[in-house]
């Protein structure tokens, strides 16, 4: 079995005040902690209109993912700014879908 | 019910150790050639059960968390994961989903949530002040 990389890579890109994040690996505990700050930074420095969060290379998520995701939706009110969250795998998908995150619109 | 296999872990609270305990689970029940659906829900739940330990049991300090986990004869997969920390009050209250007592931390309340929709059983035992066991119970389709 080939070793998935458990540190996340945050790799990010911004342009018309769009700030997008790639995340990949797994997203628990652990790794949450420190993708919000690498995510918090970005977006407190760019002030972005919308944050997107990448989650296509995403392998592993468990409720933690959730709280990032609500986290990152109150920061992005407190600057007057929109959150997204695309390309959500099917088996992640499943854990949202419990969460108060659907009604609020940012599941794409 | 006979027992066909067995493994037990031990290992500090730390938060490096969530993602070593849900790959030691589903290394141990591989050679039941589980689906990968069936892997990625036992990791999911077992994640959960580890988290919280962390996060709730051992708050206030650090402590061992003790993994025990089982096949039984019809293909069950019996995982029970304990700590020794601060215990739970009232269960029943602590399994609602959206329940958390650690809104500050962006924690959601979906622990246990999740543990029940990706497992065929959960159970939770716990004393105040002496810790808690989950049982988690999942059949691997033959
Ligand atoms: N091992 C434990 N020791 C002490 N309290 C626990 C333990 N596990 C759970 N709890 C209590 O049960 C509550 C609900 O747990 P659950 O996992 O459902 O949600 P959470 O951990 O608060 O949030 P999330 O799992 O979504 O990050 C916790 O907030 C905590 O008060
Ligand atoms: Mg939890």
């Amino acid at each position: 079995m080939p070793q998935e990389r458990k540190i996340n890579m945050l790799q990010t890109d911004y342009h018309d005040n769009v700030l997008t994040a790639y995340i990949d690996g797994e997203i628990d505990h652990d790794t949450a902690a420190r993708l919000r700050i690498s995510i918090d930074g970005a977006a407190q420095s760019l002030k972005p209109g919308l944050l997107c969060l990448d989650f296509g290379a995403v392998r592993f998520m468990d409720s933690s993912g959730v709280g990032l995701v609500m986290g990152r939706y109150r920061q992005m009110k407190l600057i007057g700014g929109r959150l997204r969250v695309v390309n959500i795998p099917g088996h992640i998908y499943r854990i949202f879908a419990m969460s108060g995150l659907e009604g609020l619109g940012v599941l794409r | 019910m006979n027992i066909r296999n067995e493994m037990k872990l031990s290992f500090p609270s730390k938060s490096c150790n969530e993602s070593f305990a849900r790959a030691a689970v589903a290394a141990f029940v591989m050679n039941l050639d589980p689906t990968v659906e069936e892997i990625s829900d036992l990791k999911t739940a077992v994640s959960e059960a580890v988290t919280n330990c962390i996060v709730h049991g051992y708050r206030r300090g650090s402590g061992t968390i003790f993994i025990t986990a089982k096949v039984l004869e019809d293909n069950r997969v019996v995982v029970k994961i304990r700590d020794k920390g601060c215990g739970i009050e009232d269960i029943k209250q602590a399994m609602q989903p959206l329940f958390t007592t650690a809104p500050d931390e962006e924690r959601a309340g979906l622990g246990f949530a999740v543990m029940q929709s990706f497992c065929d059983a959960v159970k939770v035992s716990s004393k105040p002040q002496k810790g808690t066991t989950v049982t988690l119970e999942k059949y691997i389709a033959v």
